[in-house]
């Protein structure tokens, strides 16, 4: 091989950063949805009917017990027979827009334990007061609870996040353009793959160190002294 | 929905007159191999690493928290193709040659897999490491033991009781992480999945019995994990709990 060969990189860069751009609009979509989702999930979990906390088991044990890559996969193909079931049509998806559902529904079941170890390390005696003072059950947990709760695992979820960023890469395997995907596409054609692998390892290397500190200090911030 | 189920498929030949199931089943034994040797690797890289995060010297430190960061803010499919592609080109022509065409890709995917994995591992371990109380060390070095030896008499017998839960939740992690490989050209799980979906089409009988077989592993591995916290379990302590759930 030859020297390190920067041009290459500057060459390509609008296309990586494309690719970037996607990866972090899958995250931030993951993200948000994950954990709505996984509020939902969390709750469930917790509940007193036997049923939802059963369906919710089972959604979040299935979820965390398959790889993602198979995940993606099944997903993009199956999803669109679903469609095709329900609407009698015949729907393209595309597989960059098929992984924004798969992250989500994916994440929503690691976020969900995350949430539900959240939820129960608030004590009892406040979802009581919160009952005692005539609250509703969803008064009690959007007011009371959940806040709190919300306080206390905001840098469990962020360092969830950051794996949640990091496996937006496994997106390779239908071939959605992401920053890694970008780079491997370049690679395919300019046949310069110390250039770019390389290039995406130390992106991602800095984004998550730096994002990981940053979850550290904030950790050290919001704690609550007790 | 008109999607045609047909389970016999499983019992038909494929082009390379082998029938389905068993490339299911070759790719379960590849899973399974590359699991549990990348495993092997993480857990002495691990227990290496985390106990250098643990010692008094802080240049020992500063090695054992460089190769936590890097490989746990690397993404593993990322690290692979560096392993793979990469690597060859930036050692000497001869090393790379070899590395690219006699060079197994199983050893090469074990080793990254490894790596990934045994960050991981340095991390429980040092916690495991320092959830003991200090008066341990202290209680070896004043009967005379070497620092080294107080590691492995007095704290990593315990340290390992405590995180073996930890532990349990990474081994089964490999198996999913495992599938990654299939990037780099093992014929593993996942590799077959993908392979018989091109091949029949029959998307959903296969989605099944691969995410069972995932399951069965994984499973299989908590339970053998399960096992070995009953067996190893002090008597009066709370570490080492009820043999996990």
């Amino acid at each position: 091989m030859g020297d390190f060969d920067f041009s290459i990189i500057a060459a390509n860069w609008r296309f990586l950063a494309e690719g970037l751009r996607y990866t972090v609009q899958v995250t931030l979509t993951a993200m948000v949805g994950g954990i709505l989702l996984g509020t939902l999930l969390a709750l469930m979990r917790l509940a007193s009917l036997w049923p939802l906390r059963w369906l919710a088991a089972a959604y979040i044990n299935f979820f965390r017990s398959v790889p993602l890559v198979q995940v993606i996969l099944a997903v993009y193909l199956i999803l669109p027979l679903l469609l095709q079931f329900l609407t009698g049509r015949l729907i393209p998806i595309g597989a960059d827009n098929s992984a924004y559902f798969t992250f989500t529904i994916f994440e929503a079941a690691y976020y969900a334990e995350i949430i539900r170890s959240g939820i129960q390390s608030i004590p009892r005696g406040q979802a009581a007061a919160g009952y005692a003072l005539g609250f509703t059950y969803s008064q009690t947990m959007r007011l009371v609870v959940l806040p709190q709760a919300f306080r206390n695992m905001l840098p469990v979820l962020l360092t969830q996040t950051i794996v949640l960023f990091q496996d937006v890469s496994l997106v390779y395997a239908i071939g959605a353009t992401d920053f890694f995907g970008a780079a491997d596409k370049i690679t395919q054609r300019d046949l310069r793959p110390v250039e770019m692998y390389t290039t995406v390892a130390v992106v991602y290397f800095v984004l998550c160190f730096a994002l990981s500190r940053l979850v550290k200090y904030l950790q050290s911030r919001i704690a609550i002294i007790r | 929905m008109n999607y045609h189920w047909d389970w016999l498929f499983f019992f038909q030949e494929a082009d390379d007159g082998l029938m389905y199931y068993q490339w299911v089943l070759s790719g379960l034994g590849w899973t399974v191999a590359v699991s549990l040797t990348s495993l092997a690797i993480a857990l002495l890289l691990g227990s290496a690493f985390g106990v250098l995060r643990t010692t008094p010297n802080r240049w020992l430190i500063a090695i054992g928290d460089t190769y936590v960061d890097v490989f746990r803010n690397i993404p593993l499919i990322v690290q692979l193709f560096l392993w793979f592609f990469v690597l060859p080109e930036l050692v000497p022509r001869d090393i790379g040659l070899w590395m690219k065409q006699d060079l197994p890709y199983f050893v090469t995917a074990v080793i990254g897999l490894g790596l990934f994995t045994g960050a991981r591992i340095a991390e429980q371990v040092k916690a495991g490491i320092n959830s003991l109380s200090r008066g341990q060390r202290f209680a070896g070095l004043a009967l005379g033991f070497t620092e080294w030896q107080t590691y492995r008499y007095v704290r990593l017998p315990m340290a390992y009781r405590i995180v073996l839960p930890a532990l349990t939740s990474e081994a089964m992690n490999v198996y999913k992480n495992s599938a990654v490989t299939y990037s780099v050209g093992i014929l593993e799980l996942y590799f077959q999945y993908k392979q018989i979906i091109e091949k029949t089409s029959q998307v959903l009988e296969i989605t099944i019995v691969i995410t069972l077989a995932y399951f069965v592993v994984a499973f299989a591995t908590n339970r053998l994990f399960a096992w070995i916290e009953q067996r190893s379990r002090v008597p009066g302590m709370i570490a080492g709990g009820q043999g996990g759930k």
